[in-house]
């Protein structure tokens, strides 16, 4: 008989984050050659910093010495970083390369230097054991560069275990109820959506809603391409997870029956919702994200107007996810139980359990 | 799996135990925590010496994925004081207690190019980079360097694993190791300032190895190395110090350190790494009859011929060659 996996098992309320995996830790503008930032990616504190070339690193925050907070030093020479403390000198390795008051420098001593990689406008950094650090695991945001796409974003720093926001993301129905407003609409609840899980470990939620009034939001941007636009849509929110924390929502409208479900979307607009989600402690998130299009790229004005649009969208889910958070403190004796709605959000955590799993951190056997 | 952490003691048991070559004694542990041993860490054990017990590091060869079978290899040393006898004695079903993999000797990951150089006993710190190395693709060179063939542990299953990327140097194989080609072969290389070093062995290897690379004006920070400070110049020999300010003077015999001897005579003094690195225990010498065997890494090679400070937990005081009397040491307290 084919054992299964008990009820409950994933469901978490805090869900502990893999450490093999990329996560975003920066934006690529934030972190300079001038002074080092501070920043915990994954329970890790990391100074981050570019060296004189440019190249970004990513060390462990806290000197070999007496752990000062490297973060509070200075950037000296070519690519090291001093303590503020007693002055002892890092390399872009970790390796110290100076010590007060004497000739040699220890051999032992080194802070842990994270592997960095710059990708579609992010600085990505790896917290678990380096001799696994392959790049091409960094999922796809191709669209934040590609010259077919414009638009920008920004970081939300979420009150919430990461997980929530996956959660969050991997089932629109809420925006019905959260974002009434703006995107929301009544045949989110309405539509039925489909959930698989690909053959590449991605998982897609696909939702269709066929001539639907578009909410003001998608007015707005279908009248940025088409002025004279009146009536009905196809509205459609494609759902693309990534491990461990990457979500890319292929969303858009196009005129009613003009073909866009076939894959016509000629006579529509597109936009890219990209969410990357990195664990900073159990119960918090840096939270970045980016609206891109694919049309009307040279207009700087859209790209602001959806970037403010879409921050003013998120706002409401941040106040949902806080709200959220401390419920789940405050009532400790309490579980989670599922909804049909629930699918993608489910797979997310089946993902992430067998990432655990691998990393010998798998969560209890019926844990809650 | 990055950096140094507090110890984690705990139970562990042994699995099994075979003689890898002379004098070498492979272990494996079986231990409830998780965790990977990433290269180049170690574990501490604790083992009997004497009336007390004692830690002792060694290097860890092998672990699987999830870190629960930890596979060391203890060399035999003459003058051990019980650490090594202790090992070697294991048998399958002994419990002794371990502490989780320590890192003090990181394998940096994307370097162009690579060296890994052990001397002896030092393989076991090199062969888990050597692993890796090959496990990423990267650009290495194993030198394995040792005395005889029936003294160098995991010949075949590195020559196995690693092909032409291993170099064996064997002593009375007419094949020993020139310290000076070698380091010329990495400055002469097109990646000369990118070319990282790792290299664990005896105190004489690595001591040469830093002379070259110092005088071939490489980066100090490529060559990473790891000692355990238990290996000298010199044979270990019985000699005598003294404290004039204590009117202190004691026996040092082969099976310890000054530090232990002075401690044991009642001097109060500061320590912390035991391993001659960190230089708290430095004394100043204020006379010596016989040779100094530096045996730390924290005074610089002038400081050393200079001759004015000490060590005192692990360098010792060796007899000039052809001297049959006791060597002696005066030392001074700041």
């Amino acid at each position: 008989m084919t054992e299964l996996m008990p009820s409950g098992k994933v469901t978490a309320k805090i869900f502990p984050h893999p450490l093999n995996a990329w996560y975003a830790a920066a934006w690529d503008h934030e972190v300079t050659s001038k002074a080092p930032m501070a920043r915990t990616i994954a329970g890790k504190p990391m100074a981050l910093y570019r060296t004189r070339d440019g190249r970004p690193v990513a060390l462990a925050d806290a000197c070999w010495h007496r752990l000062a907070p490297l973060s509070m030093g200075k950037l000296v020479g070519n690519d090291e970083v001093q303590c503020p403390y007693h002055g002892l000198r890092y390399n872009s390795a970790g390796r110290c390369t100076a010590m007060p008051a004497q000739e040699t420098v220890n051999p032992s001593a080194m802070v842990p230097s994270y592997p960095v990689v710059e990708r579609y406008r992010y600085l990505w950094v790896w917290p678990g054991d380096i001799t696994m650090a392959d790049p091409d695991l960094i999922p796809d945001m191709h669209q934040m560069v590609d010259p077919g796409w414009a638009g920008d974003g920004l970081t939300i720093e979420a009150p919430c275990n990461y997980q929530l926001i996956l959660d969050n993301l991997m089932d629109l129905t809420h925006e019905e109820f959260v974002h009434g407003s703006s995107i929301g609409q009544e045949e989110l609840s309405e539509s039925e959506f489909r959930t698989r899980l690909e053959d590449d470990g991605s998982v897609t939620v696909e939702r269709w809603m066929l001539d639907v009034e578009p909410p003001p939001f998608w007015r707005k941007n279908i009248r940025d391409r088409f002025p004279d636009f009146e009536g009905r849509v196809d509205r459609w929110q494609i759902i693309h997870y990534y491990a461990p924390s990457t979500i890319c929502i292929d969303v858009g409208v196009a005129r009613a029956g003009t073909g866009a479900p076939e894959g016509d979307r000629s006579q529509g607009v597109n936009g890219y919702v990209m969410n990357t989600i990195t664990p900073e402690t159990d119960r918090t998130s840096h939270y970045f994200w980016a609206f891109m299009r694919n049309y009307r790229l040279d207009s700087q004005l859209i790209t602001t107007q959806l970037r403010e649009g879409v921050k003013g969208v998120f706002a409401e889910d941040e106040a949902m996810l806080a709200a959220q958070q401390a419920a789940i403190d405050a009532n400790p004796g309490h579980e989670f139980y599922s909804l049909n709605i629930d699918a993608g959000g489910m797979w997310v955590r089946r993902i992430l359990d067998r990432m655990l799993q691998a990393e010998g951190r798998a969560l209890a056997g019926s844990a809650r | 799996m990055t950096s140094s952490a507090q110890p984690d003691w705990c139970t562990g048991r042994v699995l099994a135990t075979t003689p890898v070559a002379r004098d070498v004694q492979r272990i494996t542990i079986e231990r409830p925590a998780r965790g990977r041993a990433a290269p180049g860490s170690h574990l501490d054990v604790r083992v009997p010496v004497g009336d007390s017990t004692d830690v002792r590091s060694y290097s860890i060869v092998e672990s699987d994925d999830e870190g629960l079978l930890l596979t060391i290899s203890v060399l035999r040393v003459p003058q051990s004081r019980g650490g090594s006898t202790f090992m070697h004695s294991l048998v399958p079903g002994d419990a002794l207690q371990v502490t989780q993999p320590l890192q003090n000797f990181p394998l940096r990951m994307g370097a162009p190019r690579y060296l890994l150089l052990a001397g002896g006993i030092g393989i076991t710190a090199v062969a888990g980079m050597a692993r890796a190395l090959r496990g990423a693709g990267a650009d290495y060179t194993l030198v394995y360097v040792g005395r005889s063939r029936d003294r160098m542990a995991y010949v075949d299953e590195l020559a196995q694993l690693h092909g032409e990327r291993l170099v064996l140097r064997v002593d009375d194989e007419g094949t020993p190791l020139d310290v000076a080609q070698l380091v010329r072969s990495v400055d002469a290389h097109p990646l000369r300032g990118a070319t990282e070093l790792y290299m664990c062995g005896p105190i004489r290897l690595m001591d040469a190895v830093r002379r070259e690379w110092e005088a071939a004006a490489l980066p100090p920070v490529n060559l990473r190395y790891e000692t355990f400070g238990s290996s000298g110049w010199f044979q270990p020999v019985e000699f005598v110090v003294s404290v004039p300010q204590r009117q202190v003077q004691t026996t040092v015999r082969t099976d310890e350190t000054v530090l232990e001897a002075l401690i044991r005579a009642g001097v109060d003094l500061m320590y912390d790494c035991r391993k001659g690195e960190c230089g708290l225990c430095l004394l100043d010498v204020d006379a010596v009859d016989g040779v100094l065997d530096h045996r730390d890494v924290f005074l610089s090679a002038a400081q050393k011929n200079c001759g004015r400070s000490l060590s005192t937990c692990v360098s010792r005081v060796a007899a000039p060659e052809g001297s049959s009397t006791r060597p002696w040491v005066s030392l001074m307290l700041p």
